[in-house]
């Protein structure tokens, strides 16, 4: 194997990584009643994607992902309910920008701690938000959030389809596209490189004159900004925005999600995200207690057996198998 | 209500938190693993002292120790058996195992006793006003603020004083160093995760007319408990003492005053106050 | 006198009353082929440490070319031109051979930040770490994890790292602890064939290895410099021979 081939081709694209896309696209057609859970879904891919940016490939741990999300679905509501700027695309735009701000700002002032601290601070920051929305009832509908809002047609053709959700299932698909474009080129660029460096090892990484901060707020802002967009689709595709958005449950859930499908791997969002979500809908309803009983035991035995998740598991499934490649 | 007696309330439910937090701020500190599940220990207390005296028979004070007792044991099970495989893990794991560990005792809880909040029935001594001559304020409060004022006593003493103290001061500020000293480091790490839950478990029970005792404790007050940790600075019983109080009485006042949101101003003194000592308000320098 | 590659003047540093370094003066010429040697705990890492910002001082300056570096952070100082390897290998561990020297390399060009252009299309980046792999005779495992490698491997890695940041000043602290005996002249080779402008510093214990690559030898104790010369000064030095070299050097 001569230097460089496996670095040389690792973004490269495979043939596999169109499946997700055309099972995205299927599911359109094979699951026409169940587009509202399926975008659903696909918000919380594009959540625990931007998570992963900051969670799984720089390493960085914040219970406070939620902030991002409920920024980006409450400049959407906002935007709507009191300047009645309802048109989608420039609306996932401005989440982005306000996510994005708040990320830059809160990345500059909390990335300068770690370990417990930081965890805090992250939790501070989200609760913060949290309180300023219930509190700001004038603005943001406070504890009963907006509900009812309506937004303009896509691209002035597709109206939002408030009983099957047909269009907002396939706006959400392009959208989560569009994203992942992004996130897999951050990640298998020297940037992304140095992030993982960074995770691996922070002091060598200092070592080898690199400007650790720098990258770690540059990933946090970038993160922030998908999680914002997530937050926008959220706000968009249901037609209202509350206090669910933001809070512990929420960060910890995306949280559990990631984790669960596989942090550090462009896929494990995907893999993570549906497993959980299809468990909880056929499970959570029917069986609350026993499903947190399960979640509960499930986290455990992740943390003490499995903490790469199911890919991972894949992955050591796949190198028992004879004549696996490393 | 006027100031004093909000004051009062404030330090009552600052010394709950104290007495719940403080085993929390020194196995962190000791062990350096994020333990969410605290509070955890503490509902279980909690629950235990209801049976106890509902079920068994017991009065209040000896289900008090039951309950130390029975959660002291039942925390070091856990600690050997799936804590101790952790303390080498990273950041993220611990943070999973203990949420994972939350969500397990909240369902069995629910599913052992049932959702409803429960309530235990204080004692004819602590029930009712006492007197102290310049006003009187009802005994249980009085009660908890001695207790707890006590406790953060007996703790200090117990380490600045003790040769076990002394051990686990020693491990807080270097692991290695102590252990190349000849400490168990393991067995330190047992003894002081079953007393700080031992700790909690108390606090969980005596806390239960202020705090409320139902399946969702751990996960409703995991902020709070967090929070007084890390502005006290892990280890520091004083820096607890501080923080518990400090949160409390805020708390309180602010939930007497501006109960639509007045709770946001705690979350933005953690936050000042994090960024200006990382380690704590009576913690090392840095984080 | 011009000024030396890299300089410490009353260098000191303590931990309460701990004191680790001792008013040192300490001078590394352009193109030095210098060693420090010392007994265990003489505060020789400490040194390095303080000279690359991972420590800073307590009083003192560190002086890069005349240019007063004291105060400024680890990463800064690397790139102004000084790179060091770890006494225990600070390597990614779960990334390749070829990931953890093509980082080193990406930052030094100046592209380790750059977003668009995947990792693997940066042929520049590559053919350099391909280089100083081949270098270290490493070739064969360049698409290994370096966690499956054995310790005196990583080792190399470890210095593969700290050359592809193409330093004006390389500081070595025990280059050779780890390494079996037999793959030991990989290394002296690699630190024979560095380029002359370069300014190495070597931390070591292994004598022969110091005696044979040193032209310059600084002696510290205690975190004072003891005793600094030729390697025949310093092997003729009672005091040196009696506190430290002992019988290493009789026979």
């Amino acid at each position: 194997m001569s230097s460089g081939t496996q670095l040389a081709q690792r973004h490269r694209f495979r043939w596999w990584e169109l499946l997700p896309w055309a099972a995205g696209i299927a599911a359109f057609f094979v699951f026409p009643n169940y587009l509202s859970f399926a975008t659903q879904v696909l918000i919380t891919i594009l959540f625990a994607l931007s998570l992963d940016l900051v969670l799984g490939y720089a390493g960085i741990v914040t219970l406070g992902h939620a902030a991002f999300f409920g920024a980006g679905a409450y400049t959407v509501g906002m935007l709507a309910m009191h300047l009645g700027w309802n048109e989608p695309i420039s609306g996932l735009l401005a989440a982005a920008l306000v996510a994005a701000s708040i990320g830059l700002v809160s990345g500059i002032v909390l990335l300068r701690t770690h370990g417990l601290t930081l965890l805090m601070l992250t939790l501070c920051t989200m609760t913060l938000l949290e309180q300023a929305a219930n509190m700001g009832a004038a603005w943001t509908g406070g504890f009963d959030g907006m509900p009812g809002l309506s937004f303009s047609k896509i691209l002035g053709l597709f109206g939002f389809d408030t009983l099957y959700f047909r269009s907002q299932y396939l706006y959400a698909l392009v959208t989560l596209l569009l994203c992942f474009a992004v996130v897999r080129m951050l990640v298998y660029s020297s940037f992304g490189q140095s992030l993982t460096g960074v995770r691996e090892n922070l002091l060598r990484m200092h070592a080898v004159g690199a400007p650790v901060r720098t990258r770690q707020v540059l990933v946090y802002t970038v993160s922030a900004a998908l999680a914002g967009v997530a937050g926008a689709l959220f706000t968009q595709a249901n037609g209202y925005v509350n206090l669910a958005v933001l809070g512990l449950e929420r960060s910890a859930g995306v949280m559990i999600v990631l984790i669960l499908g596989g942090h550090g791997r462009l896929y494990g969002a995907f893999v993570g995200a549906i497993v959980y979500m299809v468990l909880e809908h056929a499970l959570a309803k029917a069986y609350p207690t026993a499903w947190q009983l399960g979640l509960g035991l499930t986290l455990v035995a992740v943390a003490l057996f499995a903490r790469k998740g199911v890919i991972g598991l894949v992955d050591s499934v796949r190198r028992r198998l004879p004549g696996a490649a490393r | 209500m006027d100031p004093v007696s909000i004051l009062f309330g404030g330090l009552a439910s600052g010394m709950v938190l104290f007495i719940v937090s403080v085993g929390l701020s020194v196995t962190m500190g000791l062990m350096g693993f994020v333990n969410l599940a605290h509070g955890g220990f503490a509902m279980l207390g909690g629950y235990v002292i209801v049976l106890a005296m509902k079920h068994w028979g017991f009065a209040f004070l000896p289900a008090l120790a039951l309950a130390f007792l029975a959660v002291a044991l039942f925390s070091v099970v856990l600690e050997r058996l799936l804590y101790a495989r952790l303390y080498r893990a990273t950041e993220l794991d611990q943070v999973l195992f203990t949420i994972g560990l939350v969500f397990v005792m909240t369902a069995v809880v629910t599913l052992g006793i049932g959702p409803e909040t429960q309530v235990i029935d204080l004692p004819e001594w602590l029930r009712g006003q006492t007197d102290l001559g310049f006003f009187s304020y009802r005994t249980y409060s009085l009660v908890l603020i001695a207790v707890g004022t006590a406790l953060m006593i007996g703790l200090w003493l117990g380490f600045e004083r003790t040769r076990f103290g002394a051990r686990i001061r020693a491990a807080v500020d270097n692991r290695r160093m102590a252990q190349s000293l000849g400490v168990d480091v393991g067995r330190l790490f047992a003894v002081t995760f079953a007393i700080g839950s031992g700790l909690a478990a108390v606090g969980g029970g005596l806390g239960a007319e202020i705090l409320g005792l139902d399946p969702n404790y751990p996960l409703r007050y995991l902020v709070y408990f967090l929070i007084v940790v890390s502005v006290g600075g892990l280890g520091r019983v004083a820096g607890v003492f501080a923080a518990a109080l400090l949160i409390g009485v805020l708390d309180f006042v602010l939930k007497f005053y501006f109960p639509k949101g007045g709770t946001i101003f705690i979350y933005v003194l953690t936050l000042v106050l994090l960024l200006w000592r990382p380690g704590g308000l009576f913690g090392r320098r840095g984080a | 006198m011009s000024a030396a590659m890299l300089e410490t003047r009353s260098l000191c540093k303590n931990f309460g009353a701990l004191e680790v370094a001792r008013e040192i003066n300490f001078r590394l010429e352009r193109g030095a082929r210098h060693a420090l040697i010392g007994p265990n705990g003489a505060g020789k890492t400490t040194f390095i440490n303080l000279l690359t910002g991972v420590l800073s001082p307590s009083r003192g300056e560190v002086l890069l070319e005349g240019e007063n570096v004291t105060r400024l952070a680890q990463a800064k100082r690397v790139k102004r031109g000084i790179a060091r390897t770890f006494q225990i290998n600070q390597l990614f561990r779960g990334l390749t051979v070829q990931e953890n020297v093509c980082i080193a390399v990406s930052e030094r060009l100046g592209v380790g930040g750059s977003m668009l252009r995947p990792a693997g299309k940066r042929a520049d980046v590559i053919r350099e770490a391909s280089r100083l792999i081949a270098m270290l005779k490493l070739g064969e495992d360049a698409e290994r994890l370096v966690a499956e490698l054995p310790y005196g491997r990583q080792r190399l890695v470890e210095i593969a790292i700290a050359l592809g940041l193409n330093p004006r000043v390389l500081l070595l602290d025990e280059p050779a602890a780890g390494i079996p005996s037999a793959e030991s002249h990989i290394l002296l080779e690699a630190i024979a064939t560095l380029p002359e402008e370069i300014a190495v510093l070597i931390i070591e214990h292994d004598m022969d290895l110091v005696f044979r690559f040193a032209e310059r030898i600084t002696v510290l104790v205690s975190g004072a410099i003891f005793a600094e010369g030729t390697p025949a000064e310093i092997a003729a030095n009672r005091e040196v021979r009696s506190v430290y070299l002992g019988s290493a050097l009789d026979g």
